[in-house]
């Protein structure tokens, strides 16, 4: 097998897949601005300086790769069981829903008791929110995709249901302007359950950063997620069990494991995952919880997984990727006066995507044809 | 005119990891049947791929009857009248026998409309040329596999087939089959045909062929006149060594009753009983053979005794211990080690590597799981002996079993099997689909294990198989033991009729 360059030409070409599928995106992209009138060289050039010329830049891209980061550790966890969690969404509005509850519920304890609390709810509402799914699909067969979307639909308004329930105080302003709260929103949590945006440990230690970055301390939290999730799958007996269900759950069968079990864990990990969205959203950005700050990142997550190849270090990657684009189309939008608008970014993600599923098809296909013996 | 119906001359086709035909010449006289084997990735398939048209050669020439050809695709070999019998069948379940015969090729009225009163006729006339009726307008779905297959000849008697390429047809069938087959086959013979017959078992080159080509390695490594050769000779050229046939069987000595199954019933996936009040003892150092045509309760029976499914009633006992409806872990605990019947499906994960594979049912204990984490270092040196020990190719411990040959994944998985010392061993068609020289290997295996006073359960769809290892030999037909038989005074054929229900004395009898 060794020695044959053509061969391993083509290997590397599969691991590369989605980079072919991102620069074949840009051209795309590049048709569209184009079309618009614009020119794509500038367009570009303004959207990767802006993002990560410069480290305001940097720290709003980690913002927001954060949220994608756990969200596409959640599908690509579950899709190594073989299972399709598309119920991230769902998930992540439970578990940030606990942080906040419990953050704006027990504000006497100090933070080194409080956070770790807040952290361990968010992944906890996450975790009970999969597990209904995980148990259902084991014990009685039904397709997780059919439950996880329901479950997105009662976590939607269940959520938003308890926000009104918890909903925070008029402010004097309000009153005296005589409204309500147009978007509900709950109280916000104390002081001690939120976590310290990056600025302040930077500045600590005499490195200039701005103050209004709202990166946070969740970023790290996203990145030793990644790192527990790859030990989980790979050096540890509970991932053997889950990767070798995913793979061929009649063998996992046969070699003693159990399918059932192996599919809950793996639901329940992968929802702990999602619902940790809250650690970003709620502890280190809004210190409340609000509907509209968390739509569609549960659905950015499969995005991210699939362009991350279903692996913790392509997730991170590819989720600070989605951050580029989507904090520089910002940056463009407001550069090009509008001309640009913020969609394209939106038109760019999808694209890739579709690129990603067809690079990876045609590469298969060269590689069977290639592998084809006797 | 040429005295050869086909001439393949020096055909070279090189895939990126393997030369797969090496300067090959092929030829057939005309009305002869010519056997052509090999090993597992010996070429054949390859060559007759590009007899096809599935395939281009990189280099070499056709000629059929004497005329230069080029073979672009399989329309081109239909107009060549070469014909190709699969050895999975083509066919479209839900359709008629005729249906499928003239299947791309209706002929029609009015250029509209399908002519199935002319197509039935033809396809009628075709099976009494060949001695048989055929209900032509039966579906496939209800006529059994030896019916399909000669649904599959006619279909390419229809197409005018002069040239019938016949991928092992004989995999299938059960020995009578074999032998209305053979009878068929020779009947086109007379008729003038050339036919191509690929096989790996040696007694059907003796019995039916005029030559015989052998290939190793993507190479021709001899051609010979079928009655100036013999088996052991053929063999020998396959491999590239000498092999040893005759499987050296020392007395057996019987020790305690280690499996004892007692009036076991339980339901296939259907619902509806597969397993029907089966009992039997295996003692140590006693290999019992299960012998019947495949879907007769076989599978079902190994998957109660594993665990992977449930007993609906009845007991199983290892030595004194009952242990029916435990959990698959449970039984592998208690050292009951199981080849399963189908390969890929259950006994391999393909994206693992050879390390992790070996490690499958064994992987949450020590050694190799400590605490939290699996221990990498006890997992690889458990490879690497395995590997050694089992001489699986090639020997790198990281490769993905998908890369590995379906010989050499049967090896990781007996190798993982055996290690442990089990006290009971089930093999399920341990030698499916392998080479000559994998299947003297696995052979080899499950002896050692006997003689070294383990109870073995085989259940072989081979008869040859069955007769050569099995101590005792019981015959299941419908989901029950329809007789047991000592091998010494058996032979095929009685387990031929026994095994396809057509016994007078058909009875429930008990193992003792």
């Amino acid at each position: 097998m060794k020695g044959n360059k053509k061969y391993d030409y083509y290997i590397l070409l599969e691991k590369i897949t989605p980079l072919i599928a991102v620069v074949c995106a840009l051209l795309v992209g590049a048709i569209v601005i184009i079309l618009i009138g614009e020119n794509p060289v500038f367009v570009y050039k303004t959207l990767f300086s802006y993002a990560i010329g410069n480290r305001d830049g940097w720290g709003n891209v980690l913002f927001r790769a954060t949220p994608l980061i756990f969200t596409g550790l959640a599908v690509a966890f579950a899709f190594r069981c073989g299972l399709f969690n598309i119920g991230g969404e769902g998930q992540m509005y439970i578990g940030a829903f606990f942080a906040a509850w419990v953050g704006f519920t027990f504000t006497n304890l100090p933070a080194f008791i409080l956070i770790p609390l807040c952290i361990l709810a968010a992944a906890a509402g996450g975790a009970l929110w999969a597990a209904v799914p995980g148990i259902l699909k084991a014990k009685i067969g039904v397709h997780e995709v059919i439950i996880t979307i329901m479950m997105n639909w009662i976590a939607a308004s269940l959520s938003f249901y308890l926000a009104l329930v918890y909903k925070a105080p008029a402010t004097e302003a309000m009153i005296a302007a005589g409204v309500k709260q147009m978007i509900p929103h709950t109280k916000e949590i104390a002081q001690a359950a939120r976590l310290p945006r990056l600025y302040t440990i930077l500045n600590s230690i005499n490195i200039d950063f701005p103050a209004h970055n709202q990166v946070n301390v969740s970023f790290f939290i996203a990145i030793g997620v990644a790192i527990l999730a790859y030990y989980i799958l790979w050096k540890t007996n509970l991932g053997y069990e889950i990767r070798a269900v995913g793979y061929n759950p009649l063998a996992a069968e046969y070699g003693g494991i159990s399918v059932a079990k192996n599919i809950v864990l793996a639901m329940v990990i992968s929802g702990a995952f999602a619902g940790l969205v809250g650690t970003n959203e709620v502890m280190g950005y809004k210190y409340r919880w609000r509907q509209e700050i968390f739509t569609g990142l549960g659905f950015n997550g499969i995005a991210v997984a699939l362009l991350g190849k279903n692996h913790p270090l392509g997730v991170v990657l590819a989720a600070i990727l989605f951050g580029i684009l989507n904090y520089g189309g910002a940056i463009v939008n407001i550069y090009t006066k509008g001309r640009i608008p913020r969609e394209l970014i939106m038109v760019l993600q999808a694209v890739i995507v579709i690129f990603v599923v067809i690079s990876d098809e045609v590469v298969k296909r060269l590689i069977r044809r290639r592998r084809k013996m006797v | 005119m040429s005295e050869f119906a086909l001439e393949m001359k020096n055909i070279t086709k090189r895939f990126p990891l393997v030369l797969a035909n090496d300067k090959v010449d092929f030829s057939v006289y005309k009305g002869e049947i010519h056997a052509l084997v090999g090993e597992n990735g010996a070429g054949k398939s390859t060559l007759m791929s590009i007899l096809y048209g599935l395939y281009q050669a990189d280099s070499g020439e056709i000629f059929i009857n004497g005329e230069k050809v080029n073979i672009a695709n399989p329309n081109v070999a239909i107009n060549l009248k070469i014909g190709m019998v699969h050895q999975h069948f083509m066919l479209v379940q839900p359709l008629t026998v005729t249906e499928n015969i003239i299947l791309g090729m209706e002929p029609k009225k009015n250029n509209v409309f399908i002519d199935m009163e002319n197509a039935t006729k033809k396809v009628e006339e075709l099976s009494e040329s060949m001695g048989f009726k055929i209900d032509s307008k039966a579906k496939i779905e209800n006529i059994s596999v030896g019916i399909q297959q000669r649904v599959e000849i006619i279909k390419v008697l229809y197409r005018g087939a002069e040239i019938l390429v016949m991928d092992e047809p004989t995999a299938v069938l059960t020995p009578q089959e074999v032998e209305e087959l053979f009878e068929i086959l020779k009947l086109l013979k007379r008729q003038g045909k050339n036919i191509i017959f690929i096989t790996h078992k040696l007694n059907e080159v003796k019995a039916l062929s005029d030559r015989v080509t052998v290939m190793r390695r993507g190479k021709v490594v001899g051609v010979k006149d079928t009655k100036d050769t013999n088996q052991e000779e053929i063999a020998s050229m396959m491999v590239g060594r000498k092999v040893i046939f005759e499987i050296e069987k020392k007395p057996f000595n019987l020790g305690k009753t280690a499996l004892k199954v007692e009036k076991l019933k339980a339901l296939n996936n259907k619902g509806l009983p597969a397993v029907k009040n089966i009992s039997f003892k295996i003692r140590e150092g006693e290999i019992l053979g299960f012998a019947g045509v495949e879907g007769n309760g076989q599978t079902e029976l190994v998957e109660v005794i594993t665990g992977l499914r449930p007993a609906s009633s009845g007991k199983i006992f290892l030595y004194d211990k009952d242990i029916t409806n435990y959990s698959p872990r449970n039984i592998r605990e208690d050292k009951i080690a199981h080849i399963p019947e189908d390969r890929r499906r259950r006994g391999i994960i393909s994206n693992y590597t050879v390390a992790e594979n070996l490690i499958l049912g064994s992987h949450y204990r020590s050694p190799f799981n400590k605490g939290l984490a699996l221990n990498f270092t006890a997992i690889n040196n458990h490879a690497n002996n395995l590997i050694k020990d089992f001489d699986i190719r090639p020997s790198d411990k990281d490769n993905f079993l998908k890369s590995l040959s379906g010989g050499n994944q049967q090896k990781v998985i007996v190798a993982r099997e055996l290690y442990g010392e089990p006290k009971l061993l089930i093999a399920a068609q341990p030698t499916r689909g392998l080479d000559v020289g994998s299947i003297e290997f696995v052979h080899q295996q499950i002896l050692n294990e006997r003689d070294k006073g383990k109870a073995i359960l085989l259940i072989s769809a081979d008869l040859e198989e069955i007769l050569s290892l099995s101590d005792r030999i019981a015959v299941i037909y419908e989901g029950e033991i329809v007789d047991v038989l000592d091998p010494k005074k058996t032979d095929e054929k009685e387990i031929g009729l026994l095994m396809t229900g057509s016994t007078t004395n058909k009875k429930l009898s008990k193992v003792k």
